[in-house]
């Protein structure tokens, strides 16, 4: 069927930009053993600016997670990694990267094989037994940066904890890479690294736009670059030029969702596999999903970064991630997220792969509708395992969510 | 043996003893993990028990958790919503798995026991900075004991805590060495109510049967003859004390185990000399680790194999809880290195409720049955006392 044009207008061409940018970095990555550079798996929440500051190719499996689950492969690595013996009930990253490395399966051919893993466990105790795992098979050191749990506070002990860790990871990197660590050198790429958060905060900003020029779909999709590539001036040009395309859909009053009536916001992982069939379910709706706290937690601990101190004030800034913080903590966030977007209501993605995301989504869906009186939505899946998703399960919640919504009409008081 | 059947009393109804203690004046704390600072609570004069979320799964947890979390959160929940735990007087979280974690968050948002505290301590035990840390997040969870009962934990109640503790975990130790040398003389489920009814009973109290149980227990009950193939248990939390009777009803018998409510919460002497605090942290930092802690990617497969060896172990069953995330990760890897000593296993993955008689007992029977000619493994007689975590 040939595209409309407002269908065309609608398409971002920054995407034909982050597809090369994402192909150049992974033949990098793949070639690294020819350019004699190292590589290092990382976790998504990872302290990554030393790496570069190393000159270390970061690799991340759960990024590489997310391009198994988009390109329709999780359940057929899922199910080996079931077959070696890990539960369903894991998380389906982890299961999904177990069983590529094994087979060099998965797209793009698996990924390059580890020099050194590191392993920050600010999102998950899940990362540290993968990392184990991934430790034993390929038998390259493994260094576990580890972010204490902040249930109300960030307490001064932990603080100490992890900013002698900093160090510790340093003289790792040093010992593994054989070189000195250029301090200056990571000033920069702290500089860099900042920049390219603030540049994504802004980003996501411009959805609180009305009509929306993009959706959380959108920023699933762009998100790739602030996760593999922190720290990098590619991230800062890039995120300038999406940012540039932002404004100009604002001011052309481009809409990512066409009548845009309703926004929601979405919360934990996207389901990967099913990303373009949500949007369009939604979408049918007159509902564009604004935002998503899963995007945003890649800039959410910017307020703790001293732009002039970066090696210091990581510490807290990795610590106080969105995930490593108390179930009250994160209603917080999604409160002013809430009024940020000026969202009609909330879809909850109750992810079976992500315990640590989904306990306590029942409070924060409590307190959401007694602080802030929006309707929210449960839809349950495995966000890469397509076995555990029905389709027709979910259509049937969608659609009797956005029966109540639309009973209750757009927010109140705005004029459209 | 007056003392056995008191211990079974005990575990029969805990919250009734722990209620009859609270009577006695004396405040409860109650706990999940095996990595709680019982010793603090102990020498704060507090009474430390430990929780089981036996509690039933009661649909009232699926307010706040999803049907894939393990059933012990569940059960701890709801035993809690339900009021089954009236009688505690505050609950104390280590930080473990991520379903305890968040267990905790909406404990402290949904329950009111009185005294509560997270207890963060280091997931990787391997460097000085983490053992600092663990020190350090000690000292304060003394100092936040003591702000809210009011009172002090003075450096002499700490060593006396420490020596009581290390009677318990020895005398522990020493049962579980008897048994594995002489299986005929307790039942499975024996002893699994010494082992359960030391986590609920008055330390002080206990110290004392415990010892006298050994005593008496070295100068030979007349055994019963212990019959079967020797097996491992090997899992989290154990709730089900019917799987022992079980596996001796299908052609086995447990000479040891590696759970959370076995020898990971007793392994290990605390130091009596030096800094207490700082000796109840070493412990913490050297026994016998859990999977939701990083020693090293093959100490649990060195540590298990080990321990087989040690015991004469025929095969292992591990009893996972379903959901249960940190275990699941590490059981191909263990299963492999008991495979490649030799040692078959067996998986035995169970929710709230145990499946079925029949059907479990068939399994163990299929696995006791392909374990191969029987060698009557004599343990060799190596003396290992005091054992060091
Ligand atoms: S999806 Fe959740 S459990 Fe899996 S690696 Fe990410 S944070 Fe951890
Ligand atoms: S059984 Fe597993 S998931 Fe459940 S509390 Fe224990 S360690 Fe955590």
């Amino acid at each position: 069927m040939p595209q409309t044009g407002a269908e065309k207008k609608r398409k971002f061409r920054s995407a034909k930009r982050m597809r090369e940018i994402m192909t150049e970095y992974y033949i990098e990555a793949k070639t690294a053993d020819q350019t004699g550079k190292k590589v290092a798996w990382i976790t998504s929440g990872g302290p990554v600016e030393p790496l570069i500051a190393m000159d270390v190719i970061p690799v991340y499996p759960e990024n590489y997670g997310a391009m198994i689950g988009a390109s329709h492969m999780g359940s057929d690595l899922c199910a080996k990694a079931e077959a070696l013996g890990y539960s369903t009930d894991l998380c389906s990253y982890a299961r999904a990267d177990i069983a590529c490395a094994l087979e060099d399966g998965g797209p793009i051919g698996g990924l390059p094989k580890p020099d050194m893993l590191v392993c920050c466990n600010n999102i998950c105790g899940t990362v540290m037994k993968w990392y184990e795992i991934q430790a034993r098979l390929f038998d390259v050191p493994l260094f576990i940066f580890d972010t204490p749990f902040c249930h109300v506070d960030f307490a001064g002990e932990a603080r100490r904890y992890v900013r002698t860790q900093i160090d510790e990871y340093i003289g790792f990197l040093e010992g593994v890479c054989g070189k000195k660590f250029d301090i200056d050198r990571s000033r920069e790429v702290g500089r860099l690294s900042l920049k390219g958060q603030r540049l994504w905060q802004e980003v996501l900003d411009a959805a609180a736009h009305r009509p929306s020029p993009m959706t959380a779909f959108d920023a699933f999709f762009f998100l790739a670059l602030i996760v593999t590539l922190r720290g990098t001036t590619k991230v800062v040009d890039f995120y300038t030029e999406l940012l540039e395309e932002m404004k100009e859909r604002v001011s052309q009053g481009i809409s990512a969702v066409e009548n845009e009536r309703y926004r929601l916001l979405w919360d934990n992982l996207p389901v990967w596999y099913r990303l373009k069939w949500l949007s369009d379910t939604f979408a049918a709706h007159g509902a564009c999903l604004v935002a998503d706290t899963y995007t945003t937690a890649w800039c959410g601990s910017m307020k703790y970064i001293d732009e002039n101190n970066f090696i210091d004030s990581m510490a807290e800034a990795y610590t106080r991630i969105y995930l490593n913080i108390g179930v009250d903590e994160m209603a917080k966030t999604i409160f002013e997220m809430i009024d940020k977007y000026e969202v009609d209501g909330l879809v909850m993605h109750s992810n079976r792969s992500c315990k640590p995301y989904s306990f306590g989504q029942y409070d924060i869906m409590r307190m959401v509708q007694e602080k802030k009186g929006i309707p929210c939505m449960m839809l349950e899946s495995h966000m890469v395992d397509e076995r555990s998703f029905s389709e027709s399960q979910a259509l049937t919640r969608i659609d009797a969510f956005m029966e109540v919504i639309s009973q209750r009409g757009p927010r109140a008081g705005i004029a459209r | 043996m007056d003392i056995l059947n008191e211990f079974i009393e005990v575990v029969g109804d805990p919250g009734a003893y722990a209620r009859r203690i609270k009577a006695s004046g004396r405040s409860v704390i109650g706990y999940y993990c095996s990595y709680a600072p019982e010793e603090i609570i102990h020498a704060a004069g507090l009474h430390p028990v430990r929780l089981f979320g036996a509690g039933g799964d009661s649909g009232i947890a699926d307010r706040h958790l999803q049907s894939y979390c393990c059933s012990l959160v569940r059960g701890a929940l709801a035993e809690s919503l339900t009021g089954g735990l009236d009688y505690l007087d505050g609950t104390v979280f280590p930080h473990t798995c991520d379903s305890i974690q968040r267990l905790s968050d909406i404990w402290r948002l949904n329950t009111s026991h009185g005294f509560f505290a997270d207890v963060v301590l280091p997931v990787k035990l391997t460097s000085e900075s983490a053992r600092q840390y663990l020190i350090d997040v000690l000292q304060r969870f003394g100092k936040e004991l003591e702000a809210h009962f009011g009172l002090t934990v003075s450096e002499e109640s700490l060593r006396s805590s420490i020596r009581t503790y290390n009677i318990i975990r020895s005398s522990l130790d020493g049962i579980y060495e008897l048994k594995s040398s002489n299986p005929g003389i307790l039942t499975g489920g024996e002893l699994f109510s010494i082992v359960r009814a030391s986590m609920i009973m008055d330390r002080d109290v206990l110290k004392d049967k415990l010892q006298a149980l050994l005593r008496e227990l070295r100068e030979g009950v007349p055994g019963r003859e212990g019959r079967g193939r020797r097996l491992m248990l090997v899992g989290n939390a154990c709730n089900h004390p019917d799987v022992y009777d079980l596996i001796e009803r299908s052609g086995g018998q447990v000479v040891w185990d590696d759970l959370c409510t076995g020898t990971r919460w007793f392994s290990g002497t605390i130091r009596e000399e030096g800094d207490p605090v700082v000796s109840i942290a070493d412990r913490l930092f050297e026994r016998q680790v859990c999977p939701s802690k990083h020693k090293s990617p093959t100490a649990r497969g060195e540590h298990l194999v080990a321990q087989a060896r040690e015991h004469g172990v025929e095969g292992v069953i591990f009893l996972y809880l379903k959901f249960c995330d940190p275990h699941s990760f590490d059981y191909p890897y263990l299963r492999e290195y008991l495979k490649d000593a030799g040692i078959p296993s067996m998986l035995l993955e169970i929710e709230d409720r145990l499946p079925p008689e029949g059907q479990i007992l068939t399994r163990i029977e299929t696995f006791t049955q392909m374990l191969g000619p029987e060698t009557g493994v004599p343990l060799t007689g190596a003396s290992r006392t005091g054992r060091e975590g």
